[in-house]
């Protein structure tokens, strides 16, 4: 299993083509408090920074871009039902939505978790 | 920070209570401590000290100072009783709205709180239209906390004694600690509270004063818009601005009888026009459907798909658990349990026109409605 990050503030973590996508702890701090969450249905066909998902806090709303491309298998109904997990699990129980990845070699265009650290450390 | 951001008197008191700092109407100011949500409900249940230094405060004095404000705004200033606030608006020639603000007969004179972003345009729009005896002081040198909530008065009357006497909408001198103070029971949240002036130099002791007492949090500007939201106040730059006239925004309080049948203020014709026969759009509540919030510039769309309206506040409220807003709808669609379509974010939503305030005001008025 291996954790992967992006630009824009997305995990992904993977385990053979499965892959489980959310949002950091640093972009949760960022937003504030998340309350709303709309997640992709399964089946729905994503592209690699495409729109995949929306995150709203009380003050902003931002989209949750695809970090990978591949095919939807599941959307957390559970961020749905209850937005402040994205606050206060964000890389765990807050996971935004699972895939089934549709070309591996995307992943080497991600970042580790060192070089997300040192990413938002420059930020 | 960047040179843009003025650091105002409180700075580094924020950033060592773990304020978040974002740039607002020029100045570096706490969006956030510990979370909007948290702060917003503890406001309404019990203390929040707002840093609002950034809103301008002057004086106006001078011996054709009421006749020189009452020509650049429609309150009927004779009636101002001293030590009383009145909330009124700078108009210009169309009726629009150049600012909202806070009016105070302080003895000889009058004390002016304007909103921070359009200060300095206020400033200069009274030196150049008021009488030559008219003196504008700027009070640079003032800082001004609010402390606003149900337990503010429990709060404040530690520090000064027979502060819960003062009157809704009035406001007196009084010392906290050696610190002179100008005090009026007022505020932006629609709780009862007090909006407090001080002297920049005393800004740090009595911002630790307050901040001391037990029922005290400080609070940010995130909570203060949504209070504000819930209040149904409306802020200007987003729900009021030139365009807009006080009978559009729902203000008509804001003119006074005697103005309203004389005029003698910028606007007065079609404002008088705007009362007789309504206006043409007007300012509404929103209650939207669903969970997510629409924010402002959304449109308001009618039937057909075309542009009739635009949100010009919205998020969600912490209180009612639910998104709400504020936008600028058709008469017709004004009446209360109207639906409303809104586009925003590539969705249709729909708004529900609801009586505002969202959420009761709790002031604290002595002797019957003012």
């Amino acid at each position: 299993m291996s954790v992967y990050y992006t630009r824009e503030h997305e995990w992904v973590r993977v385990e053979g083509d499965a892959a489980t996508v959310g949002i950091t702890d640093f972009a949760q701090g960022q937003l504030g408090d998340v309350v709303f969450v709309e997640v992709p249905e399964a089946g729905r066909q994503v592209t690699r920074g495409g729109e995949a998902a929306v995150v709203e806090s009380v003050k902003a709303a931002s989209d949750v871009y695809a970090p990978v491309s591949g095919t939807v298998t599941e959307g957390n109904q559970a961020v749905v039902d209850e937005p402040s997990l994205v606050n206060t699990d964000p890389e765990g129980e807050g996971w935004f939505f699972k895939l089934t990845l549709s070309d591996n070699d995307e992943l080497s265009e991600l970042m580790s978790a060192e070089q997300y650290k040192s990413y938002c450390e420059d930020l | 920070m960047s040179d843009a951001e003025t650091p105002l008197p409180l700075d580094g008191w924020h950033r060592a209570r773990g304020a978040r700092m974002v740039a607002f109407a020029g100045y570096a100011m706490p969006i956030q401590y510990e979370g909007i949500i948290a702060e917003h409900l503890w406001t309404r249940a019990s203390a929040g000290l707002f840093d609002v230094s950034h809103m301008g405060q002057f004086v106006v004095a001078g011996a054709e100072a009421e006749k020189g404000l009452e020509s650049l705004l429609p309150a009927d200033l004779t009636l101002l009783k001293d030590g009383r606030l009145r909330y009124s608006l700078l108009l210009n020639a169309e009726g629009g709205i150049i600012d909202d603000l806070m009016v105070t007969r302080r003895g000889e004179h009058f004390y002016v709180v304007v909103n921070g972003a359009t200060k300095e345009g206020d400033i200069a729009h009274l030196e150049a239209r008021l009488p030559r005896t008219g003196v504008v002081d700027h009070m640079k040198e003032a800082a001004l906390l609010a402390l606003q909530g149900p337990k503010a008065v429990d709060a404040l009357a530690r520090l000064v004694p027979g502060i819960e006497a003062l009157g809704f909408m009035t406001g007196a001198a009084f010392e906290i600690e050696g610190a002179r103070a100008w005090i009026s029971r007022s505020g932006y949240t629609g709780e009862d509270g007090f909006e407090i002036s001080i002297l920049a130099r005393d800004a740090g002791k009595v911002a630790d004063l307050l901040a001391e007492q037990p029922e005290v949090k400080p609070i940010g500007l995130g909570a203060r818009d949504s209070l504000r939201l819930e209040a149904g106040l409306p802020l200007y730059g987003h729900d009021l601005g030139h365009d807009t006239t006080p009978v559009e925004a729902g203000l008509v309080f804001a003119l006074s009888k005697r103005r309203r049948a004389e005029g003698g203020f910028p606007g007065w014709h079609r404002i008088a026009q705007e009362l007789a026969d309504g206006p043409i759009r007007k300012r509404v509540g929103l209650a939207i459907e669903g969970r997510q919030p629409v924010r402002e510039g959304a449109i308001v769309v009618d039937g057909e798909g075309n542009e009739v309206g635009k949100v010009t506040s919205g998020g969600f409220s912490p209180s009612l658990e639910a998104p709400i807003a504020m936008a600028y709808v058709p008469l017709a669609s004004a009446e209360p349990g109207t639906r409303i379509s809104l586009a925003s974010r590539g969705k249709i939503f729909t708004g529900i026109v609801t009586p505002m305030p969202f959420v009761p005001h709790r002031y604290q008025r002595k002797g019957g409605p003012q």
